[in-house]
C-alpha cells in the first residue's frame, strides 16, 4: 500500500506540487538556451524554447480541433447502432 | 544442430492439441511451457538461411526464410506470446488460449514464409483464429462485431490474393515474397500493398480495429493488439519499403488515431485508436524506406508490441475486475488498484517516448529519418502526433481511470482491486522490458536488420526537445482538462458505411426478395409439393411394411453416429468455422510433417 501513501502524500500537498511543476517548465526553457543545437534539423529550432511552444500549441490544437470535429455530429448517442 | 530448424508455429499448434488433454495442477505449467518453448526455439535457431522447403504441385513452398528482419519479429512475437499467456493463465476456457496460440502461429507463419502462397495461407489463419478472441467475449454484440471483423479481413485477403495472382501471371510464375518494384508500381503492387495496409489499419481501411479490439475478451485484446498490425508492418518493410505513398498515409494515420482518441469514452477503444496512431509511424517509416527508417519501423514495432500489450493488460485488468471499461463509469481508482496504475503508467510513459522508456529509443529513429531525408512536414506532423500520444495514453487514460471524478457505482467500487497474481506478473514483466529497452539501447539495436546504421537517441538536444514537448503538453492538458472530460458518447467512424450499408442489404433481403421468395414457395407448394406428398405417402407405406425390417439395424447405428455429429453441430456458424479451421490446421501440420 506504499504506492497509495506516496500518491496521497503528493495529493495532500497539491499547491506545492503545482509550483514545482511550473518551476520544472521554466527550467526546461532555460536549459534549452544552453543546449548544443548542432543536431537541429531546421533553422527555427534554434529559437530558445521552440519545442516548448510547439508542445503546448500541439496539445491545445489537438484538443480543440478534435472536439470541434466530434461535435460536428461525429459523436453520437451510445445506442446509435442498436436499433 | 546447425542445420536443424523447427518452425515455432509447429510448437504452438502441437501445444493446442495437447492442451485439452492436460488436466490438474500440471495444466498451468504446460500453458506456460508451450510459448516458452516456442520462444527458446526462436532464440536458439540459426540466424540465417532457408528452411522448411516443401514441394507442392509445381511450387516450392518456403516455410522458413530466416534473416535479421524475420528474426527480430519472431523474437518479440514469441516473447509477447509468453507474456500474453501468463496474463491469461487464469482463463479456464481452453478454447480461448487455443485460439490465441493458433493466431500467434499464423503471425509467425507470415514472418517466416518465403513465398506468397504460404503467406496467404497463414494470413487467413490469423484472421480466422483471432475472430474467436472477439466471439469468446460472448456478449450479444460480440457476434456481430466478430463477423464484421471477419468480413473486412476476408475482403483484404481477396485483394491480396488478386495481387498475388496478377503478379504471378505478370512475372511468369514468380511467387517469392521479396521486395516489390516500388519505383514502377503496377496494379499487382498496389493490390498487394492494399492487402497489407488493411491489416495495418491504414485509413480508410482501419475501422475494424477499434471495433474488434474494444469488444475482444480481456486476454484476447492483449494478443490482438500485438500481432495483426505488426505482422502487416513486417510485410510492408519486406515488400513495400520506400513506397512513397506510405509516407502521407502513415502521417495521416498517426493524426487520425489521435483525433478519435480525444473523442473516445471507452478505455480499450481509446488504446485501439492509439494503435492506429502508432502504427502510422511505422507505416511512414516503411514509406521513407532508408536503412535508418526501416530500422526505426522495426524498432518501434518491437517496442510497441510490449508497451501496447502492457496498456491493454492494464485497462483489461480494470475491465476484468470491475466489469467496466468506460471513463464515465470509472475514476478515482488509485486507492483500489495502485499496482495496475503503476504498470499502466509505465506503458503510458513508454508509448509517449519519455526518456529511459522504450518509445524514446524507437519512435525518434523514424522522426529523425524523416528529418534527415528532408521530409520536414512529415517530421513535424509526427512530432505533433507524439504530443497527442502523451496527452491521451500518458495523461487521459491514467487520470480518468485512477484519479479525476469518481464515476464508479457502489458495485464497481466494491469489486475494484488489483487483479490476480498472474495478470500482475505479466504486467511486471512487460513493464520491466519497456524500461530495460529504454535504458539499455544495444539490447534492441543489435537485433535490428540494418547493422550499418548508427543511431544515438541520448543526445542533450534530443532530451531537451522531448522533455519540452512532453511537459508542455502536460501543462496544456491540465489547463484544458475540463474540455477533455469524458462524454458518454460513441464516435461514428468509417465502419458506418458497412454497418449501415449492411442494414440496407438486410432490408432488401427481407422486403422485396423475401416477398418474391414467398410467392415462389407458394407456387411450388401447389404445383409440386402436393403431388409429391401423395407419391411419398405411398412409398412411406411400402417402406414401413417391406423394407424397414432389413434397414432397422443399419438405421440404429446411423442414428447413433448422427447423434454424435449433432453434438458438434450446434447450428452456430462460428462453431462450424472453429471445427473447419482446426481441421485445416491438422491437415497442414500432417502435410508439413510427412
Amino acid at each position: 500500500m506504499n504506492i497509495v501513501k506516496l500518491i496521497d502524500f503528493f495529493r495532500d500537498r497539491l499547491p506545492t506540487v503545482i509550483k514545482i511543476g511550473y518551476g520544472v517548465l521554466a527550467l526546461l526553457v532555460v536549459i534549452d538556451c544552453f543546449v548544443d543545437k548542432e543536431h537541429a534539423h531546421t533553422a527555427i529550432e534554434h529559437l530558445p524554447g521552440f519545442w516548448s511552444i510547439f508542445g503546448f500549441v500541439a496539445c491545445t490544437l489537438i484538443i480543440i480541433v478534435s472536439k470541434w470535429f466530434g461535435h460536428l455530429g461525429i459523436m453520437t448517442r451510445e445506442d446509435y447502432y442498436d436499433d | 544442430m546447425t542445420d536443424f530448424w523447427l518452425h515455432p508455429s509447429l510448437i504452438l499448434i502441437i501445444g493446442c492439441f495437447l492442451l485439452p488433454l492436460v488436466k490438474g495442477p500440471a495444466k498451468k505449467t504446460f500453458m506456460l511451457l508451450v510459448p516458452v518453448l516456442a520462444f527458446l526455439d526462436v532464440v536458439m535457431m540459426p540466424k540465417e538461411g532457408i528452411y522448411g522447403v516443401v514441394q507442392f504441385l509445381d511450387w516450392h513452398l518456403t516455410f522458413g526464410r530466416v534473416d535479421a528482419l524475420s528474426m527480430v519479429f519472431a523474437y518479440i512475437m514469441t516473447l509477447m506470446c509468453c507474456i500474453g499467456t501468463l496474463y491469461g493463465l487464469h482463463v479456464e476456457d481452453d478454447s480461448q488460449i487455443i485460439a490465441a496460440w493458433v493466431y500467434v502461429s499464423g503471425s509467425l507463419g507470415v514472418i517466416f514464409c518465403g513465398d506468397y502462397l504460404v503467406l496467404f495461407l497463414f494470413w487467413e489463419v490469423m484472421a480466422f483464429s483471432s475472430v474467436f478472441l472477439v466471439w469468446f467475449r460472448r456478449r450479444p454484440q460480440s457476434l456481430a462485431t466478430g463477423y464484421r471483423y471477419l468480413l473486412v479481413h476476408a475482403f483484404g485477403g481477396i485483394v491480396l490474393l488478386a495481387g498475388f495472382v496478377l503478379r504471378y501471371q505478370a512475372t511468369g510464375g514468380d511467387l517469392s515474397f521479396v521486395h516489390l518494384d516500388v519505383e514502377a508500381p503496377n496494379l499487382s503492387t498496389y493490390l498487394i500493398m492494399i492487402g497489407f495496409i488493411l491489416n495495418a489499419a491504414v485509413p480508410p481501411l482501419h475501422a475494424w480495429l477499434p471495433d474488434a479490439y474494444g469488444e475482444a475478451t480481456v486476454t484476447g485484446a492483449v494478443f490482438m493488439c500485438a500481432f495483426t498490425t505488426k505482422t502487416a508492418i513486417y510485410t510492408l518493410a519486406r515488400a513495400c519499403a520506400g513506397m512513397d505513398i506510405l509516407i502521407p498515409l502513415g502521417v495521416a494515420m498517426a493524426l487520425y488515431g489521435v483525433v478519435y482518441a480525444v473523442l473516445e469514452n471507452d478505455t480499450r477503444r481509446l488504446l485501439a485508436y492509439h494503435i492506429i496512431s502508432q502504427v502510422g509511424y511505422m507505416v511512414a517509416g516503411c514509406g521513407i524506406g532508408t536503412a535508418m527508417a526501416i530500422n526505426g519501423a522495426v524498432a518501434h514495432a518491437f517496442a510497441h508490441i510490449l508497451y501496447k500489450g502492457l496498456l491493454f493488460m492494464g485497462c483489461g485488468s480494470v475491465l476484468h475486475m470491475t466489469g467496466k471499461s468506460k471513463f464515465t463509469q470509472l475514476g478515482g481508482l488509485y486507492k483500489k488498484m495502485p499496482r495496475t496504475f503503476v504498470f499502466t503508467m509505465i506503458g503510458g510513459l513508454s508509448i509517449s517516448a519519455f526518456p529511459f522508456f522504450s518509445g524514446f529509443v524507437s519512435k525518434s529513429m523514424i522522426i529523425a529519418s524523416a528529418f534527415s531525408e528532408h521530409i520536414l512536414w512529415a517530421g513535424f506532423l509526427l512530432t505533433l502526433a507524439s504530443a497527442g500520444t502523451f496527452l491521451h495514453t500518458g495523461l487521459k487514460v491514467p487520470y480518468f481511470i485512477w484519479f479525476g471524478k469518481n464515476n464508479c457505482s457502489e458495485e464497481t467500487w466494491e469489486k475494484a482491486a488489483d487483479p490476480p497474481w498472474n495478470m500482475q506478473a505479466a504486467m511486471a514483466v512487460a513493464a520491466a522490458l519497456c524500461t530495460f529497452i529504454g535504458c539499455y539501447t544495444p539490447y534492441l539495436y543489435d537485433m535490428l536488420p540494418n547493422k550499418e546504421v548508427v543511431y544515438q537517441p541520448y543526445t542533450p538536444y534530443h532530451l531537451s526537445e522531448t522533455m519540452q514537448i512532453l511537459l508542455f503538453t502536460a501543462f496544456g492538458f491540465f489547463l484544458l482538462i475540463k474540455k477533455l472530460a469524458p462524454e458518454p458518447k460513441i464516435s461514428i467512424d468509417l465502419d458506418w458505411f458497412y454497418r449501415m450499408g449492411g442494414r440496407g442489404f438486410y432490408w432488401l433481403a427481407r422486403k422485396p426478395i423475401q416477398s418474391i421468395d414467398t410467392a415462389w414457395s407458394e407456387g411450388y407448394r401447389v404445383m409440386g409439393l402436393i403431388p409429391l406428398m401423395t407419391v411419398s405417402r405411398f412409398w412411406s407405406w411400402f417402406d414401413w411394411n417391406a423394407i424397414d425390417g432389413v434397414v432397422d439395424g443399419i438405421a440404429r447405428s446411423v442414428r447413433s453416429v448422427g447423434g454424435r455429429v449433432r453434438k458438434l453441430q450446434s447450428g452456430q456458424v462460428q462453431y462450424n468455422l472453429y471445427y473447419a479451421v482446426s481441421f485445416v490446421a491438422v491437415m497442414l501440420v500432417a502435410y508439413v510433417l510427412c
